[in-house]
C-alpha cells in the first residue's frame, strides 16, 4: 500500500562503482577541505596564513580582547533577528496576497517583488544608499526612529531583500496547498483568521521556517549592501571582517570564522533538539 | 449498520426535526431564483430557478463544465451569485460567508486537514462553534461509528485509504448536523465496487437521517440510483428537473434524452396539435404542445423497440421497415442496428425475449408504441 516512488535498488557494477565513490569523495573534499584548513590554521602560532609553526590559542585571545569585533557580531545578530522577523511576516503576507487573492495591480506587484533576487547586490546597495540619503530626514521625524545611527538602516535594507526570498519560498509551499482545504475550514464555521491560523499556517509552516532560515543566512552573509548603508557606529561582522582583509590576511579572521561556525552549528543542533522534544510531546 | 442508523435517527430527531421553522419554510430547504454566475465573460450558471424540498435527495447532473459544481458552491457560499436570490430554509443568504451558513460540504478531493488526526478533523466544525469538550467528544464518537471508522480516530488522513478518507469527510460534515448537506462528486475518486457500495450506504443514511442532500455528479447511473429528483444541467442551464423515472422516460430536450442512457431520435415536424410527420412521411399521433410546423424529434429508447419478421408486426404499434445492419450479443440482451431508409435504429431485445436470432441483411419490421415516445426539441 506504500505510496512511495519505486526506486532502483541495484548497485552500480564494475568500475562505475569506483567512479561513483571517487566522485562523492571529491565532492566532500571540495565542500569541507576549506573549512578544515580554516579551523586548523586558527590554532596556528604563526602570523602568516599557510605556514604551520605550532599550536596556539593566541588568536582566540586576540578575538576576546578585541571589543570592535565583538560589538560587530552583536550588531549582526541584532540586525539578523530583527530583519528576519519583519521579512518573514511581510514576505508571508505578500505570498498569501498573490496566491490567494485577486486585486488590481497584482501582476505588477508580483514582478516587482522578485526584483531584489535578480538585480546585482551593488545596484541594490546604491539604491538603498541613495534612498536613505534622500529620505533619512523624513524617517527621523517619526518618534523613536533614528536613521543616522545605522542600525535601523541595516535592518530596513536587509528586510528589503529578504522579503523577496521569503515570499518565493512560502509561495512555492502555498501553490502546492489544496485551496479546497481552506474552503472546507470556512465551510466548517471557521472565520478567515481561524482558517489561516488553524489550517493555512500549519500547512505552510515548513515554507515559513525555510524562508526564515534563508533570511538569517542572507542577513549574516551580506557584505555589499551592508557596507554601503552601515554607519560609523553600526558595522556588522561581515563588513568588519572584509575591512580587516585590507590590512592583510590575519589568522584572527580564522578564529572569528570558527567562533561563528561553532555558534551557528550550536544553533542548528539546538533547534533540532527542540523540534524533537516538541514533536515527541505532541505524540503523546 | 441498522442499529447505528436507528441511533442516528434519534439523534437527528432531537435537533434537525424539531427546528423552529414554520411549516411553510420547513418544506423548502433550498431555493434559487434567477441565479446567474459569471466568471469574466464566461456564464457558468445561467439564470436558474430551483426549489429543493426538505429531506430530499436531490442530484445536479451534467457533463463537466455544465455549472453544477458552481451551483453547489453558491449554495455553500464559496461563490457568490452575480445575480439572483438564494435562500436556505426561507432565509435569504445574500453575501453571507460560508462559515455562517447552515450547510456543510463534502468536497470532491475530501479536503481533509493532513496535519490533524481523524478525530480532530471530524471535531473541527464543533470546535469552531465552541461546542464544549465532552459533548464534542461524544459527537465525534457518534460520527466515527456512523461511518464505521472505529479504532481509526488517531490516524492521520495520509494513513487512510481513499474510501476511508471519504468516510471521514462525510463524518466531518454530518457531525455538525447541517440543515442541508452538499456533496460534490464525493464518490468520484473511488473504484467501481466501493462506489456502488457507498451509493447504497449514502442513500440509506440520507433516508434515515432525513436531512436534505444536494448531490453533484456527472455519472447518470449514480444520479438515477440515488436521487429522489434530478436536475439535469447543460451549459449553465437547468434543462429538466424531474424524478429519475421521468427524466429517463419523458425527457423534454434532446440533450437530456441523449445524456441519460441510450436512445434513438426520429426527426419530425408538427403537423397539427396532436399529429406529427416523421422524415419518411409517416404520421404519428403524439401530442406535442408545439406550434404546427415546428421541427422536433421523437425519442424512443432501444428497449422500447421490437424487431419482427417483415410484415408480422402487431397492429396498434407504429411500424418501420428496415434491414438488420449488425448484431451484438451482450449475454443478457441482443443489440440490433437496423437500417431504415433514412436512418439507423438501435434496438435492444432482452435475451429472454429475443426469440429467433436475426443476422445482418435480414429484412425486418421495427415497431414501437407511440405512448413510449417522447417529443424533444433542440
Amino acid at each position: 500500500m506504500g505510496k512511495g516512488v519505486a526506486r532502483s535498488t541495484a548497485e552500480p557494477m564494475g568500475y562505475s562503482r569506483w567512479l561513483l565513490r571517487a566522485h562523492s569523495l571529491l565532492v566532500f573534499v571540495f565542500f569541507y577541505a576549506p573549512i578544515v584548513v580554516l579551523v586548523v590554521y586558527s590554532f596556528n602560532k604563526s602570523a602568516v596564513v599557510g605556514k604551520w609553526t605550532g599550536f596556539s590559542l593566541s588568536w582566540y585571545g586576540d578575538f576576546l580582547a578585541n571589543d570592535n569585533i565583538q560589538r560587530s557580531i552583536w550588531i549582526s545578530v541584532k540586525v539578523c533577528v530583527a530583519s528576519t522577523v519583519i521579512s518573514v511576516v511581510l514576505g508571508t503576507l505578500a505570498a498569501l496576497s498573490i496566491e490567494r487573492f485577486r486585486w488590481w495591480g497584482q501582476k505588477a506587484f508580483d514582478a516587482v517583488l522578485y526584483l531584489p533576487i535578480i538585480i546585482p547586490d551593488v545596484t541594490m546597495a546604491v539604491m538603498m544608499l541613495v534612498f536613505f540619503g534622500e529620505t533619512a530626514e523624513l524617517f527621523n521625524v517619526i518618534p523613536g526612529v533614528d536613521l543616522t545611527d545605522g542600525l535601523e538602516k541595516l535592518v530596513l535594507s536587509h528586510v528589503a531583500f529578504n522579503i523577496s526570498f521569503v515570499s518565493v519560498v512560502v509561495r512555492a509551499r502555498l501553490a502546492g496547498l489544496d485551496a479546497s482545504m481552506e474552503e472546507a475550514a470556512a465551510d466548517l464555521y471557521a472565520s478567515r483568521w481561524q482558517v489561516f491560523r488553524r489550517v493555512t499556517l500549519p500547512q505552510i509552516m515548513p515554507g515559513v521556517l525555510g524562508g526564515a532560515l534563508l533570511a538569517v543566512t542572507l542577513s549574516l552573509d551580506d557584505v555589499v549592501v551592508s557596507s554601503f548603508v552601515s554607519g560609523v557606529g553600526a558595522t556588522p561582522v561581515s563588513v568588519y571582517v572584509f575591512g580587516m582583509l585590507r590590512k592583510g590576511v590575519s589568522p584572527l579572521i580564522n578564529a572569528v570564522s570558527v567562533v561563528i561556525l561553532v555558534a551557528s552549528m550550536a544553533l542548528v543542533v539546538a533547534s533540532l533538539v527542540l523540534e524533537r522534544a516538541t514533536s515527541s510531546q505532541k505524540g503523546k | 449498520m441498522r442499529a447505528l442508523v436507528a441511533c442516528v435517527k434519534i439523534c437527528y430527531e432531537g435537533t434537525t426535526r424539531g427546528n423552529h421553522h414554520t411549516m411553510d419554510e420547513a418544506t423548502i430547504a433550498v431555493e434559487l431564483q434567477g441565479v446567474t454566475k459569471r466568471f469574466g465573460d464566461v456564464v457558468a450558471v445561467d439564470n436558474i430557478d430551483l426549489t429543493i424540498t426538505d429531506g430530499e435527495f436531490f442530484s445536479l447532473l451534467g457533463p463537466s463544465g455544465c455549472g453544477k459544481t458552481t451551483t453547489l458552491r453558491m449554495i455553500a457560499g464559496l461563490e457568490l451569485p452575480t445575480r439572483g436570490s438564494l435562500s436556505i430554509h426561507g432565509e435569504e443568504m445574500g453575501l453571507r460567508p460560508p462559515n455562517r451558513r447552515p450547510v456543510n460540504t463534502v468536497f470532491q478531493s475530501y479536503a481533509l486537514f493532513p496535519h490533524m488526526n481523524v478525530r480532530a478533523n471530524i471535531g473541527f466544525g464543533l470546535e469552531m462553534r465552541k461546542v464544549v469538550r465532552d459533548e464534542r467528544s461524544d459527537l465525534i464518537d457518534w460520527a466515527i461509528d456512523l461511518v464505521e471508522m472505529g479504532g481509526m480516530g488517531h490516524r492521520k488522513p495520509g494513513q487512510l485509504s481513499g474510501g476511508q478518507q471519504q468516510r471521514v469527510a462525510l463524518a466531518r460534515a454530518l457531525v455538525n448536523r447541517p440543515e442541508v448537506l452538499l456533496l460534490d462528486e464525493p464518490l468520484g475518486a473511488l473504484d467501481l465496487k466501493l462506489r456502488q457500495q457507498m451509493q447504497i450506504e449514502l442513500k440509506n443514511l440520507q433516508r434515515e437521517v432525513g436531512i436534505t442532500f444536494v448531490y453533484v455528479t456527472h455519472d447518470q447511473e449514480e444520479a438515477v440510483t440515488m436521487s429522489d429528483r434530478i436536475g439535469v444541467m447543460h451549459e449553465g442551464r437547468l434543462l429538466q428537473i424531474d424524478t429519475p423515472e421521468a427524466i429517463y422516460e419523458r425527457p423534454t430536450t434532446r440533450f437530456v434524452a441523449d445524456f441519460i442512457g441510450r436512445t434513438n431520435f426520429l426527426e419530425a415536424t408538427v403537423a397539427s396539435g396532436d399529429e406529427i410527420v416523421l422524415a419518411n412521411g409517416d404520421r404519428l399521433r403524439v401530442s406535442t404542445g408545439h406550434a404546427d410546423g415546428t421541427t422536433i424529434a421523437v425519442t424512443v429508447r432501444p428497449e422500447r423497440l421490437t424487431v419482427h419478421n417483415r410484415d408480422h408486426a402487431p397492429d396498434g404499434r407504429h411500424r418501420l421497415d428496415g434491414i438488420v445492419d449488425s448484431v451484438v450479443y451482450l449475454g443478457n440482451a441482443v443489440i440490433y442496428s437496423v437500417s431504415i431508409d433514412w436512418m439507423h435504429l438501435e434496438v435492444r431485445c432482452p435475451a429472454s425475449l429475443a426469440g429467433e436470432r436475426r443476422g445482418p441483411g435480414d429484412e425486418v419490421t421495427v415497431s414501437f408504441d407511440a405512448g413510449h415516445t417522447s417529443v424533444v426539441v433542440g
